[in-house]
């Protein structure tokens, strides 16, 4: 567990959202501490990756607050929230990598709009080390539709590295590859936070995925965290109906 | 940006409530069009890379519209002035009709076919892949990327594209008065200048400047509001098309309008 003295990165407090008549978040309450993993499980539909969109502003909350890094998204003028936006690095479910682009030029597109005044070398440098440091970078020259899956995946982690956040969220990460690319994805994760000192909030539904990753447990239910912990606190021995259904049903999955 | 949505109770009618604030969802993107179009970044290297695709790209299809139009329209045009032994005005007649509505109205429909669709479905397919969204969280605006770099593209790349067809259009009507009546290129384009003023040329780029814009904007705010994957895709498309066109004939009639009332005023 995490003593008050350690630091919150985001704070989150009666988080509410609806889309029309369906309340996909009812009052949510979370904490990410410095360089901490933080899983999200849910089942599809329960709101992990409205929760996150949220977060960076992409969605606006109905009730309650976000603190990010110390400011309140919620409250910020778009210039601010931009600026907060450059701290948080956003993994897509499906990559999002920009199809008209190189590899190349996904990597540098958030890399020149946003740091002025950096040379070809450097930009170089900097897109040809995060191509290694996700193990593609034979990968530079080549459309995202010539990509596998796994591949775009660590391609759009890589270009959210581009601008060194301080926080990660991954939506998904291992939805829709096969076991042994889930594994390599798991492990790129854990290398980001030791590499980059990042503290992250990982959105998934994939359990092994969250075991590997997570330093803590969030289960996302009906839209309120049931509970919040290690692996072993949440799911070890869990008593609560929803959660064993939820661990049992991965598991026969 | 945020749009405006409709309540649960309507205030007229579901549809009617539908179509005023889809109206007021179309003013508010082209209203935020022309709040973000005067400042930095002004993104030149993709204003370029999109006059490219849609000027330079449309040419065939331009050229053998244009070319097409020309010889039909004449050939069309001679068995009625030949009645009145007038034949001798087709240059005349034909460079009015094109430079006036023939070459504008023929550009932008073709453009609404290829260009706005083109955009319609490009943009959708970033909206619903999230690549907009991955664009907004890395603090680039996204609507000054795609949407103002492509309006720009259009409202420029149209108006010269209808010079264009003007020219290979009136190249196939010499070819057809050539054949027939065996008049040179020189006197061919002495009528033809004889007849066309000022006014025509410069309502005529005007107009295709606002007929780029239509198709420019249109298409993009289709994208834009796409949704439902790629089902949506495939709707906004369409829809930019159908919509541009739409407006295309409505500015027409309204270019008309107020032109006349200058010629004869």
């Amino acid at each position: 567990m995490h003593s008050d003295e350690q630091k919150k990165v985001v704070e989150i407090r009666g988080l509410k959202k609806s889309f029309d008549e369906n309340h996909v978040l009812r009052g949510v309450d979370l904490d990410l501490y410095k360089s901490e993993n933080l899983v999200v499980l849910g089942k599809s539909g329960s709101g992990k990756s409205v929760l996150i969109k949220l977060m960076v502003g992409l969605l606006k909350q109905d009730e309650g607050e976000i603190n990010i890094l110390g400011r309140n998204t919620h409250k910020l003028p778009l210039k601010e929230l931009n600026k907060l936006r450059l701290k948080i690095g956003f993994a897509f479910q499906a990559s999002a990598l920009y199809d008209s682009m190189t590899v190349r030029e996904n990597l540098e597109f958030p890399l020149t709009r946003n740091v002025k005044n950096l040379t070809r070398k450097e930009i170089n440098a900097k897109v040809e080390g995060l191509l290694d440091s996700v193990g593609l970078p034979k990968t530079i020259n080549q459309m995202p539709s010539e990509l596998s899956g796994g591949q775009k995946k660590r391609i759009g982690i890589a270009r959210t590295l581009i601008l060194e956040p301080e926080i990660m969220l991954y939506d998904e990460p291992t939805a829709g590859l096969d076991p042994t690319t889930c594994i390599d994805i798991n492990n790129l994760i854990n290398q980001v936070r030791e590499e980059y000192n990042t503290s992250s909030i990982v959105i998934t539904h994939d359990l092994t995925c969250a075991k590997v990753t997570g330093d803590r447990m969030a289960v996302l239910i009906e839209g309120q965290f049931e509970s919040i912990g290690t692996f072993d606190e949440v799911f070890t021995n869990a008593s609560d109906p929803k959660i064993k259904s939820f661990y049992d049903y991965n598991f026969i999955q | 940006m945020s749009e405006i949505t409709a309540r649960n109770e309507p205030v007229i009618s579901k549809k009617i409530d539908k179509f005023f604030i889809g109206l007021a969802n179309a003013f508010k993107f082209v209203k935020r069009f022309f709040q973000e179009v005067w400042f930095p970044p002004y993104e030149f290297k993709e204003i370029l890379r999109q006059c490219y695709e849609i000027g330079y790209r449309s040419l065939p299809l331009i050229s053998l519209t244009g070319f097409i139009v020309g010889i039909v329209f004449t050939n069309q045009s001679r068995p009625s002035l030949a009645e009145f032994g007038a034949a001798s005005w087709l240059p005349s007649l034909i460079s009015i009709a094109i430079i006036r509505a023939m070459g504008p109205l023929v550009t932008a429909l073709i453009a609404a076919g290829k260009v706005g669709s083109s955009i319609g479905a490009e943009i959708g397919s970033m909206k619903v892949t999230e690549q907009i969204d991955a664009m907004e969280v890395s603090a680039i605006n996204p609507f000054k990327y795609l949407v103002v770099t492509r309006t720009i593209a259009t409202t420029l790349m149209i108006p010269i594209l209808v010079l264009y067809t003007d020219f290979v259009a009136l190249m196939g009507s010499f070819i057809n008065v050539n054949q027939n009546e065996l008049v040179s290129l020189s006197t061919f384009f002495v009528q033809v200048f004889e007849a066309v003023s000022f006014l025509d040329v410069f309502s005529s780029l005007i107009k295709s400047l606002v007929f780029g814009f239509t198709i420019g904007i249109v298409g993009c705010y289709k994208g834009y509001n796409s949704s439902n994957g790629t089902e949506g895709v495939g709707k906004a498309a369409n829809a930019s098309v159908v919509m541009s066109m739409f407006l295309i004939f409505i500015e027409e009639l309204l270019a008309l309008q107020i032109v006349n009332a200058i010629r004869y005023a």
